[in-house]
């Protein structure tokens, strides 16, 4: 049996799941949780940094300044993703802005997506993607929604081969067309997965989680928070007096660790543009993380609220 | 995007409430004095709509069309279209329903009754509050008055005076509502996605507005 160096990593990797969680080498004590992609094992912060509705702010300055704000924050608490896409309105070119403002910060991680009907238009569109953040190139692009999968697909494996890309992916939200994507993610070398998962829309663990850690793919969590609608439903409610045992202070803390601690989820790219809210965000990446039992316990307790 | 129909609306909304508010109040300086203007358009159209000379119908229609015109350019192309994709198809409707005004105006389609029917009466109301009371909106909901949405700069009261001149002329022109009663749609659609107070404004106004033309068409029948 030849052992790969992709399969190797990815042994690695589920070797005890929270055990190979490690710091970034260079930050101080305060920087976040990583886990390294199965891919590669190059370690990734268990915080990234979205952007769908929260950097669409168009051309307005003021706005424009506090999304860079909130950028040059996650950078400095040790962040690294950051993603988007052509579906965002002007994100991206308000990304490109406060990348710029930052002086193009060299630990970034630039995610993005190719999102359009048509095959051919897919580079096109990357090109002009890769414009608005004004970067030579792409850590990792991703099929959006599916659209056109397969067309894009082919250009993203083309790019990678070609040493323009580093990881290539598919995206899903809100729990949409998941037998498509499981078959996707069967039959095709993905290095990153991204879809909807959070301590309420859980139907993820039942066989797409599975299948990535099997595989060997990196899962990006979004929606962790439904677009906001958690952290207010539970906003009136007392964390539970063993929050303190998993070093949560906060809801936000509570919902993203809970994400972060499954073994097959990589990282959560909670959007915000309040930097206090991005602290809040990142200081989920911490130690404690909770184990089973502690993370079955959180699901009780919110059911229950 | 598959089976788009089954995403809510707030789901597919790429901008938060605030960003959609200062939209307004970025676009009021960046077209600054177009307001004088388009306000004495409307003034003009008021004016026409009491007064009724023959040539009341093709000026009213011009004017009209002007403010769609640059509706669609300056506010869903330029300030729009960047945040919201669908904008652009926005842009291409409203420019679509300027040059349907302007053929209108030049046919002579659109006329006035000579005496001062209900309706009329009713369009000149609804043009007036347009014109003066629902800019007042966003203010009296707590937003600034720099983000006040005026006539022929942003769309819905544009919409809301044009619908009132159309169900104020002498005969319906089916032709001329299908675009401002979907806007109602689309803007109360958005509204309400963003949980606006206002909401239900325009969409009430878009079905009161089809009512009364079918009625009018129906009686002529």
């Amino acid at each position: 049996m030849t052992l790969s160096r992709r399969s190797l990593l990815a042994s690695l990797a589920a070797l005890g799941g929270s055990v190979l969680l490690g710091r970034r080498a260079g930050f101080a004590q305060a920087a976040p949780l990583t886990k390294p992609m199965p891919s590669s094992g190059e370690a990734l912060p268990l915080i990234g940094l979205g952007s769908w509705i929260t950097f669409n702010v168009g051309e307005d300055p003021v706005a424009r300044d506090a999304c860079a704000e909130v950028m040059g924050a996650f950078v400095a608490e040790g962040g690294r993703m950051i993603d988007s896409s052509p579906m965002y309105g002007s994100a991206q070119e308000v990304i490109g802005y406060g990348l710029a403002k930052l002086g193009h910060p060299p630990a970034l991680f630039a995610a993005d997506k190719v999102w359009i009907g048509s095959g051919d238009e897919g580079l096109a569109q990357i090109e002009e993607s890769r414009a608005h953040w004004g970067i030579p190139r792409f850590d990792l692009l991703q099929v959006h929604n599916l659209l056109a999968w397969e067309e894009h697909l082919e250009t993203l494996f083309a790019m990678k081969a070609a040493g323009k890309l580093r990881y290539v992916g598919i995206t899903t939200s809100h729990g949409r067309r998941h037998k498509e994507f499981e078959a996707i993610m069967r039959e095709h070398p993905l290095d990153f997965v991204q879809l909807t998962y959070n301590i309420v829309d859980r139907e993820v663990e039942q066989r797409l989680l599975p299948l990535a850690h099997e595989k060997a793919i990196a899962v990006i969590a979004n929606r962790p928070f439904q677009q906001g609608a958690l952290i207010r439903d539970l906003q009136g409610q007392a964390l539970p007096s063993w929050a303190a045992e998993i070093g949560t202070r906060n809801w936000a803390e509570f919902l993203l660790k809970f994400i972060v601690s499954h073994q097959a989820v990589t990282c959560a790219i909670p959007a915000t543009s309040k930097v206090a809210h991005m602290r809040e965000n990142m200081a989920a990446a911490r130690d404690p993380l909770p184990d089973e039992a502690m993370r079955r316990r959180m699901i009780a307790y919110v059911e229950e609220i | 995007m598959s089976a788009w129909w089954t995403y809510r609306l707030s789901d597919i909304l790429p901008f938060s409430p605030q960003t959609y508010y200062r939209l307004f109040e970025l676009h009021n300086p960046a077209v600054w004095p177009a307001q004088l203007l388009a306000f004495a358009a409307g003034l003009a159209i008021l004016a026409l709509l009491i007064s009724r000379p023959p040539w009341a119908g093709r000026t009213i229609a011009l004017l009209l069309a002007a403010t769609w015109a640059f509706v669609a350019w300056s506010y869903f192309h330029v300030r729009y279209a960047p945040l919201n994709w669908a904008a652009v198809y926005s842009a291409y409707a409203f420019a679509a329903e300027a040059l349907l005004l302007v053929l209108s105006g030049a046919l002579g389609r659109i006329t006035f009754a000579t005496p001062w029917p209900l309706a009329a009466k009713t369009g000149s109301g609804i043009v007036l509050f347009a014109l003066f009371l629902q800019p007042l909106i966003g203010p009296l909901f707590g937003r600034s008055w720099s983000g006040v949405e005026l006539f022929g700069i942003a769309p819905d009261p544009t919409v809301l005076a044009t619908l009132a001149v159309l169900l104020a002329a002498e005969r319906m022109r089916w032709e001329l509502l299908a675009i401002p009663l979907t806007w109602c749609a689309v803007t109360g659609a958005t509204l309400w996605a963003m949980s606006s107070p206002e909401a239900l404004l325009m969409p009430a106004t878009g079905l009161l507005s089809l009512a009364l033309a079918l009625s009018r068409s129906l009686r002529k029948a």
